[in-house]
């Protein structure tokens, strides 16, 4: 019977996945409107009717052009439609600005050295951000195996090949679900690719828009499935990569955390959930110009929720599927005694989870500064160094804070506070001073600690610490950025204008409305004069990431339940899950102490009892 | 023929070896083992967890000799192993009624 329902519930998500190809278009329904969704940057002009497609699958033709270069170039003013025609302000821009581009129109004929320079200008612009997205995207493919060696180091011997091969098994699951439709429903009204880094397609311009309190709240993206069409596009597929290992990086947090009792089948179905469905829905709201992204310009929160390389997208989200799975799932065999002490299950491999924390932090060189998309905006220097600190000091500061609270400076702390400071600087990493970082990561490495501690007082058994360091800190991040943003980057970020008056008040406002003297700042936080609004935003991008992912889990983890089931049998679990699930030991051969593998339940701890 | 087992600390191995060899004992059988007598295990502690270890690594050697040998062979290996801290070891010795070499098929005293 389960198996039945599995397979129908298999035919209608494929059906699901398909339905989309038709329907993405500009229909639009009750209460609800289409509109191209705002970029990063500034809003979009209103809406024409939908453009001729301009994607560009060589990159030899649009890609990289003098229209990259906007400074070099005089371009095209918009015509004026509809009621703009009657407002005599407008036609007087208008008609100053058309004269100005038929001037250069004109002087550029006589120049065509000068057009060859700007075009090639242009595509060196673009060239070297497509470098920089694409070797940072390569470096965070690589944390895919800092992951794997992480949680299998962290986990016990008789369950390396198991505990190796979901993350190894992650990667594609994820990577074809966000193929798939996961990329069109996170991007597809995102606009162009990197808010114009990566080339001017205009493909993914659809987003289902509702409108809710009188504004209009992004949902979901609904263009760019299976990456055809209008979307095969060089820029597009530079985008497509470098955020699809940023999910899936988020697809396996939650496997550390029901490792050792995980069933694989169970894992792989809910590795097809995923990349689909699970990431991209709350990643659309934050990155692809959907409702937490415009909590600035709509509600005046900041410059709405702003996550820039996804504290709160990436690992938030991996944290909360883990915390929900670890929680439904049930503890290991054996973890606590009646009395709610704890057996520990000490790593079996110190040494690969080091090695593998070193790789993840390594990866991280990609995963924040690539965020910039572009190896021209030169704050990618910046980004990389506070991640560095902030690793610095949540590792320092986990193994030091642990050695205080409980006696040994625990080597699998030092691994979790390291990573726990880079899941927290993550966030503001491009929005912080240098001592924000290093403040901030020290934070982090506190919490991890006193965290590991909380789960386990809630029997929430997390073999590896996913949910402290990915949830909690994930969370951390965001809020952090709402403290310590010292306002030097970020000017019109989510298209939200904040200015710095004369007399000191800070407010947001229409750039054309800002009086000669005010001084436009960027991301501003509490602690430097911006207020609670960018604290509040962040709040409201968290609570809802709380919220949304704990549903969606439940639901997943529910259907995996009543398919196939989710957790092995006991006697599997004591045996070790790597030979009956994998068929295959992880390490065939070699002989391991392995009575002191599965602790024994009592009434009290062990050490406690005479 | 006398069966000697003796356990002992992992460390005092090489030792235990090249006492056996200077009073003309040249054959063993080792194997790593685990337990506890009155030294008891102690406690460990991992991500601010405390879990008790009771077993603790030793090294169980094994070696046949002939009657005349007992002594010698006890007195080497209590003399090497002893580092005279709890958890030393012991000695036992026992009976062998057989003893078989298999390239030869010499049996006896002969054989061990």
């Amino acid at each position: 019977m389960k198996r039945y329902l599995l397979i129908l519930a298999l035919i209608a998500t494929a059906a699901l996945s398909v339905l989309p190809l038709r329907a993405d278009n500009t229909n639009a329904m009750a209460g609800m409107a289409m509109t191209n969704a705002p970029a990063a940057a500034a809003p979009a002009a209103p809406a024409p009717a939908a453009p001729a497609a301009n994607n560009d699958p060589a990159g030899a033709n649009t890609t990289g052009t003098r229209a990259d270069v906007p400074n070099l170039i005089v371009s095209e003013p918009a015509a004026l439609t509809g009621d703009d025609l009657k407002d005599t302000n407008k036609v007087a821009a208008y008609t100053a600005a058309k004269k100005a581009f038929d001037d250069y129109t004109a002087q550029a004929n006589k120049e065509p050295l000068a057009m060859q320079l700007a075009d090639t200008v242009g595509h060196n612009k673009i060239a070297i951000n497509f470098v920089w997205t694409l070797v940072t995207g390569f470096l965070v493919m690589f944390m895919q195996a800092g992951f794997a060696l992480v949680e299998t180091g962290l986990c016990r011997h008789k369950n390396a090949a198991h505990t190796m091969t979901m993350n190894m098994m992650i990667y594609p699951l994820g990577m074809l679900g966000f193929y798939i439709c996961g990329f069109a429903f996170m991007f597809g009204g995102v606009g162009a690719p990197g808010a114009g880094t990566l080339g001017t397609c205009t493909s993914l311009s659809h987003e289902l828009t509702w409108t809710i309190f009188g504004k209009p709240f992004g949902i979901i993206g609904t263009h760019g499935f299976f990456l055809t069409g209008d979307t095969y596009d060089a820029g597009l597929f530079c985008l497509f990569l470098f955020q699809m290992v940023f999910m899936d990086t988020t697809a396996t947090i939650p496997t550390g955390a029901a490792a050792e009792r995980w069933k694989f089948s169970a894992f792989m179905l809910y590795g097809a959930f995923i990349g689909t469905v699970m990431y991209p829905v709350f990643g659309n709201w934050v990155w692809g110009g959907g409702w937490l992204s415009q909590l600035g310009i709509n509600f005046g929160l900041g410059h709405g929720h702003v996550d820039f390389a996804g504290s709160s997208v990436v690992h938030m989200q991996g944290g909360v599927i883990a915390l929900i799975f670890a929680w439904l799932i049930g503890p290991r065999y054996g973890k606590y005694n009646k009395d709610g002490s704890i057996n520990p299950m000490p790593a079996h491999n110190i040494p690969m989870a080091i090695l593998g924390t070193f790789i993840l932090a390594f990866g991280w060189f990609g995963f924040n500064p690539g965020s910039t998309l572009s190896g021209t905006d030169l704050r990618i220097a910046v980004v990389a160094t506070n991640t560095m600190l902030a690793s610095a000091t949540g590792c320092l500061g986990a193994l030091l804070w642990m050695w205080f609270r409980r006696g040994k400076p625990d080597p699998s702390m030092a691994c979790n506070g390291m990573l726990a400071g880079l899941v927290a600087i993550t966030c503001p990493c491009a929005f912080v001073s240098a001592f924000g970082a290093v403040a901030l990561g020290l934070v982090s490495g506190l919490l991890v600690v006193e965290s590991v501690f909380f789960f386990d007082k809630l029997k929430i058994d997390d073999p590896v610490g996913a949910i402290s360091v990915h949830g909690v800190n994930g969370a951390w991040g965001c809020l952090s950025l709402g403290l310590f943003a010292d306002g030097t980057y970020g000017q019109g970020w989510n298209g939200a204008h904040w200015f710095k008056l004369a007399n000191g008040a800070y407010q947001m406002m229409d750039p054309s409305m800002a009086p000669k003297d005010a001084t436009e700042m960027g991301v501003l936080g509490l602690f430097y004069g911006g207020g609670m609004s960018q604290f509040w935003a962040e709040f409201v991008g968290v609570a809802t990431c709380f919220i949304t992912l704990s549903i969606l889990s439940i639901i997943v983890y529910k259907i995996v339940e009543v398919t196939i089931g989710n957790r092995v049998t006991e006697e599997v679990e004591i045996e070790g899950l790597d030979i009956p699930e994998m068929g295959v030991e992880g390490y065939f051969g070699v002989v391991a102490n392995k009575t002191a593998e599965t602790p024994h339940v009592r009434e009290k701890a062990h050490h406690q009892m005479g | 023929m006398k069966k000697i087992e003796a356990i002992i600390k992992p460390f005092k191995l090489e030792e235990v070896k090249d006492a056996l060899g200077e009073v003309g004992i040249e054959g063993m059988t080792v194997s790593e083992v685990k337990g506890f007598g009155r030294q008891k295990g102690h406690t460990e502690i991992y991500r601010g967890s405390e879990y008790t270890v009771d077993f603790l690594p030793k090294i169980k050697i094994e070696l046949v000799v002939a009657d005349n040998q007992v002594e010698a062979a006890i007195g080497a290996i209590v003399k090497s192993a002893k580092s005279g801290k709890i958890g030393d070891g012991k000695v036992f010795v026992s009976g062998v009624e057989q003893a078989v070499r298999i390239r030869t098929e010499e049996k006896g005293d002969s054989a061990v």
